[in-house]
């Protein structure tokens, strides 16, 4: 059963900032998620390949190619901050 | 002989040689402006959907191949989710459980000995961005802030990973000798380790000699050249076995090698201790490779190392060694085989290569790529020391000439006048001042010490700026002594 260090835990993982409040309704909401998947693997499945796409689709390739992308301004448009051609980001540790 | 034995393995990443990126359409070449080769997919812009490189897989299969691995009939990627800043997605994509190649293996030489090292699997990825730590030592601590480029962002890479079959340094860096040596011949990947095109990271082991259990690994990263992966693995080894020598155990953690202090030291671990959370890739859909395909690939193969070793040895009677030392890059046979190919005689265009050639190589740092003189240039002075034209030392200082100026060895001759003297007459002036000159070691000789002739050969070496033909010395010499004259 899921615990509430789990969702700290995984909430850690994807930096999110979770309140009191939201780590108890999670650990509830994700203790049921996690309860309908323990049904589910309750069924025979040894047979089954897992599906990794749910389309009957393979082998998608591009020729390789090159065509233009975006130019450096552009790719730094949407930068809140840039610095001689670079994305700057925030101290890394 | 040491009490302990290393056990280690290998993790090495390749850039493919795609003029494309992995999953996009933007240039794949080294270098260009900051952020100037991206687009909305490698960029990680909502609504982009990745579409896979064929050339990618081509290349991919091909070493696959090359490395005796089985080509799985069914693969997948998976999103490797992690957070730093040079993955502008927040994960990158990989292959996991699924890779395209399994189980395959390599033989490898070093100091004479055959040894095998089994390949766990080979498997396509993208590669990441390049950070820049704005601070005054240009580390990632106490940096302010860190600067990106995604040029390099989803370059396509291939990963290889070793069983743990590598039992000393020099093992290792002949296996990554002879990987090189292969990617290059199959042309799957610059192999540029100063570029980053090329990298290897290794984890290592040590165990009591004679024990089959595995002792607690290091990984070491950050080697950057062949030389660097010898070394951290010999300092590993050194520092794993004072640990367990003074009784302590060692901890299982991931340790970067110091090319300056020559010293591995710890990351810390709670910055580095990652979750991937991997997930199958939705945007992408399975790659089944059937056996058409893998055939195709496969007749395309070229000519291998171990391959090319077997025929040069063969053809041109090479020693084992000459040829291993040939096959060290594709260039290096290359370049061989077109100076025989001129007529230069096989085995001293193998001396000049293993000696002054790569002598000059390691001593400017350069490839031989780079090197102004041609091929034919150095058959064409061979050929001038066969037909005796000039002497084999004067051929160093002309060679040494040729490697700085990529001129030839006829024009270098002829402007210095460096033409072997083998006329008698010219010689016999010479050769009669020095008997004069040398009187007590004529007399020795005449005594019966008949070695004292090779310091008057030496001699007249001298007087003539090392132009004078040894052997006719020799003989002026033996035939004037002996005539009594």
């Amino acid at each position: 059963m899921i615990e509430k260090k789990d969702v700290e835990y995984v909430a850690w993982l994807a930096r999110l900032e979770l309140s009191e409040e939201e780590i108890e309704r999670f650990t509830r909401q994700l203790g049921q998620v996690l309860e309908h998947a323990e049904k589910i693997k309750s069924l025979d499945t040894s047979e089954i390949r897992p599906t990794s796409h749910p389309l009957p689709l393979k082998n998608v390739m591009r020729e390789d190619l090159v065509k233009p992308g975006l130019t450096q301004e552009e790719a730094l448009s949407n930068a809140p901050r840039a610095e001689g051609g670079y994305f700057v980001v925030p101290r890394i540790i | 002989m040491s009490a302990y034995e290393a056990v280690i393995g290998l993790e090495i990443h390749a850039e493919l040689k795609t003029s494309s990126k992995m999953f996009c359409a933007c240039d794949a070449s080294f270098g260009g402006e900051p952020n100037s080769r991206t687009c909305p997919v490698c960029l990680g812009l909502p609504g982009v959907l990745p579409v896979l490189n064929r050339q990618a897989v081509v290349l991919a299969t091909r070493l696959a191949l090359a490395l005796n691995c089985e080509i799985a009939p069914h693969s997948i990627f998976h999103r490797k989710n992690y957070f730093y800043p040079d993955m502008p997605k927040n994960f990158q994509i990989s292959q996991y459980d699924l890779p395209l190649g399994v189980g395959g293996h390599l033989e490898v030489e070093a100091d004479g000995e055959s040894f095998r090292v089994g390949i766990t699997r080979v498997h396509l990825e993208e590669d990441t961005g390049k950070t820049v730590h704005v601070s005054e030592s240009g580390r990632i601590h106490g940096s302010e802030y860190s600067l990106e480029d995604f040029n390099r962002a989803g370059v396509p890479l291939l990963e290889i990973v070793t069983e743990p079959d590598i039992r000393t340094p020099e093992q290792a860096r002949a296996f990554m000798q002879e990987l090189k040596s292969i990617m290059e011949h199959l042309e799957v990947s610059d192999c540029r380790m100063e570029e980053g095109s090329l990298r290897c990271d290794a984890n290592i082991s040590l165990r009591p000699a004679g024990s089959t259990k595995l002792g607690v690994k290091t990984e070491v990263k950050n080697m950057n050249s062949f030389r660097a992966l010898q070394r951290a693995l010999a300092y590993e080894i050194e520092r794993q076995e004072g640990v367990l020598e003074s009784g302590g155990e060692v901890n299982q953690e991931t340790r970067h090698w110091d090319a300056d202090a020559n010293v591995t030291t710890p990351l810390r671990t709670k910055e580095y201790a990652y979750d991937y959370r991997y997930f199958p890739e939705p945007d992408l859909v399975p790659l089944e490779l059937d056996r058409e395909f893998i055939a195709s690939v496969e007749a395309t193969l070229p000519e291998l190392p171990a391959q090319r070793r077997r025929r040069l040895r063969e053809d041109y009677g090479l020693p084992a060694h000459d040829a291993v030392i040939l096959t060290s890059s594709k260039a290096m046979g290359d370049f061989y085989e077109a100076a025989v190919a001129a007529g230069a005689d096989p085995k001293a265009a193998s001396n000049w290569m293993m000696g002054e050639l790569s002598a000059y190589l390691n001593a400017k740092g350069m490839e031989i790529e780079e090197v102004p003189v041609s091929p034919a240039q150095l058959a064409g002075m061979i050929k001038l020391v066969e037909k005796g034209t000039i002497s084999g030392k004067i051929a160093k200082s002309v060679f040494e000439e040729m490697l700085e100026s990529g001129r030839s060895a006829e024009e270098i001759v002829a402007e210095r006048g460096l033409t072997q003297i083998s006329d008698e007459g010219e010689l016999d002036a010479v050769v009669g001042e020095v008997i004069k000159e040398n009187a007590s070691v004529v007399e020795d000789f005449r005594k019966g010490k008949e070695k004292a002739v090779s310091f008057l050969v030496g001699q007249v070496m001298r007087k003539t700026q090392g132009r004078a033909n040894p052997q006719l010395v020799n003989d002026l010499l033996l035939r004037k002594l002996r005539g009594g004259d």
